[in-house]
């Protein structure tokens, strides 16, 4: 490992970046403006369950084969990140199945 | 291969591609589950992407174990409680997977600086004349700051969705405690300040690890106190803007492991999760602010001086019999009680007998927005018959009977009022119809401790009692008829 953490070694690649971090905020204020209440809870959860993807850093985190504390948190990082992304996304699944199933229920 | 594992960056672009069209899907009815599949085929890629980038860099994985068990360990636990949740615990498991993300982001943080920080290699770079080079160091503090925040403070909304726990030796179940007088919020404001201090005292001092697990304790107390004095009814906005935050943390982290498509997701997550509270509070009309930082009923509840008969069901069965027009309004009675197949049981009936049936439904009835509808749609009630409030409630003039089941706040016409706790709250005006039947335990206030004049009037007819034990009553009186 390097003596500067990340790979900001350059401004370049910071500077792109932030860019690309500040994009992504306006993108995701636009993105969604009206919802039926009915989508309110599925959409959390599956918004939620996008936010799972920590797992990637978890995963890269973990690629060190010390064994010492920070591998350690970087495992149980892959679980937790692992489980919310799994489990959010079969929830919500699970919740969209429901609301389908009335329109099939219907008549 | 060095430009293969560039050339596998594009691999990021194509899951944040998804990601986009995913939340922007889930938003419609239509392609909400082809959205939720975009977003999860995503996640697969990012983490196929990753696995091959970090296997094709110097060196290659070394760490296979960690990551196979890691993620074989989490697959296996997600879809296991994914699978096995009933209903009605579904806004509390939202809220736990919620705090996972959040934890997973802060403690991929916290491993990276620990590692770095303790390294014999560490040397920072000084003097530090290039501020960028702090940027990671920044990115470590605040993402410890908003993550340890959302995983106490989710577990704290876990809780208080489910109501209270049971202590694990005496199985004795315990309310979850609401507590928060106004001085609690300078508190909060102060530990708040004492974090964004500590970051910034993490710049001067990078190496420094005392500072993180400050923060890190910080946030945990921080998160804890947020969420203490907010009341159950106004948890689902919190579990949202805690969605938010998660995401917010993930970008933060991002930063530190210097990966794109953390950043990209992490952030829009972060905004539109903030957006969607907002939409929620809206249809609360409640401002977010108060929401957060004035403590809303729980605290003084009114002590009740009226008293009620209750009605029997062969009653109420006979007030229903002839009728031409019912309206039933669910609330989370009937989600507790796991009612809602007698409910739609009992519309049936109705319907036989030529009744004009629909389900009027309160935007934040139950626990979670949509809470209704999806328990609903679970007993096969038509899409069609579930009213949203604006549009059902100029029908209850001329509805015969109105029946509420397991709703309180939603119903209590002290909203209209203006003032107390409810004040402002649009509600089902079911006190409007000619006869109001009402499935409730006892006459207890609901979670804004507003007494219900609706439940003196005369025109009411209480049925005390558990929601599917009344219901299961109802039905059968109604049809011995």
């Amino acid at each position: 490992m390097s003596d500067v953490i990340g790979i900001f070694m350059t401004l370049e690649g910071f500077i792109l970046s932030l860019t690309v971090f500040a994009l992504a905020i306006f993108l995701g204020f636009e993105l969604i403006s009206k919802v039926p209440p009915t989508l309110h809870t599925p959409l959390m959860s599956g918004a939620n369950a996008i936010s799972g993807i920590s797992i990637v850093g978890a995963l890269l985190a973990a690629n060190y084969v010390e064994g010492d504390t920070a591998t350690i948190m970087a495992f149980i990082a892959i679980i937790l990140a692992t489980i919310n992304a799994v489990g959010g996304f079969m929830v919500t699944n699970k919740m969209l199945q429901m609301i389908r199933g009335k329109k099939r229920g219907g008549k | 291969m060095v430009e293969v594992s560039s050339l596998l960056d594009l691999g990021y672009l194509v899951s944040a591609t998804l990601f986009i069209f995913g939340i922007k899907m889930l938003a419609s009815p239509k392609t909400a589950p082809k959205g939720n599949m975009y977003g999860a085929v995503g996640m697969l890629v990012a983490v196929l992407v990753t696995v091959l980038k970090m296997q094709l860099s110097d060196g290659g994985i070394e760490g296979w174990m960690w990551i196979v068990l890691g993620l074989g360990i989490g697959t296996a636990i997600g879809y296991w409680m994914a699978t096995t949740v009933e209903m009605t615990g579904m806004p509390e498991l939202v809220a736990l997977f919620n705090g996972f993300g959040g934890a997973a982001s802060a403690l991929v943080a916290l491993s990276e600086a620990i590692r770095v920080y303790t390294s014999d290699s560490y040397v920072m770079a000084e003097p530090i004349y290039q501020v960028y080079h702090l940027i990671p160091v920044l990115a470590i503090g605040a993402s410890a700051l908003v993550g340890w925040m959302t995983l106490t403070g989710s577990l704290i909304a876990m809780f208080k969705l489910k109501g209270g726990f049971t202590i694990p030796l005496t199985k004795k179940w315990v309310r979850f405690p609401t507590w928060g007088p106004s001085w609690l919020n300078y508190v909060k404001a102060g530990l708040f300040i004492a974090g964004l201090v500590m970051i910034f005292m993490t710049l001067t001092d990078p190496g420094n690890l005392n500072l993180i697990y400050g923060i890190v304790a910080l946030s945990c107390i921080l998160g804890v106190l947020f969420v203490l004095p907010i009341g159950g009814a106004d948890m689902p906005v919190v579990v949202s803007l805690l969605n938010s935050l998660s995401g917010i943390a993930a970008a933060f982290t991002g930063f530190v492991v210097g990966n794109t498509v953390l950043i990209i997701a992490g952030s829009m997550v972060g905004a539109a999760g903030l957006i969607l509270t907002f939409i929620m509070c809206k249809a609360m009309n409640r401002e977010l602010f108060d929401v957060l930082f004035k403590a809303f009923g729980g605290t003084t509840k009114e002590s009740l001086t009226r008293t009620k008969v209750g009605s029997d069901p062969e009653e109420v069965a006979m007030v229903l019999d002839g009728i031409s027009k019912c309206i039933i309004v669910p609330g989370y009675g009937m989600a507790v009680s796991q009612s809602q197949h007698l409910v739609k049981e009992f519309a049936d009936m109705l319907e036989e007998n030529d009744v004009e049936v629909s389900y009027a439904i309160h935007p934040v009835a139950g626990r979670m927005p949509g809470h209704m509808n999806v328990l609903l749609a679970e007993a096969n009630v038509p899409y069609e018959k579930l009213i949203e409030m604006e549009q059902i409630n100029s029908e209850f003039s001329d509805c015969d009977v109105a029946l509420v089941i397991g709703a309180n706040d939603t119903v209590n016409p002290a909203a209209r009022t203006g003032e107390g706790p409810l004040g402002g709250m649009p509600i089902i005006d079911a006190d409007k119809a000619g006869v109001v039947v009402i499935i409730k335990r006892s006459l207890s206030v609901g979670y804004a401790g507003v007494d219900n004049d609706l439940f003196y009037e005369d025109k009411t007819m209480m049925l005390f009692g558990d929601g599917k034990k009344m219901m299961t009553e109802l039905n059968s009186a109604f049809k011995e008829l």
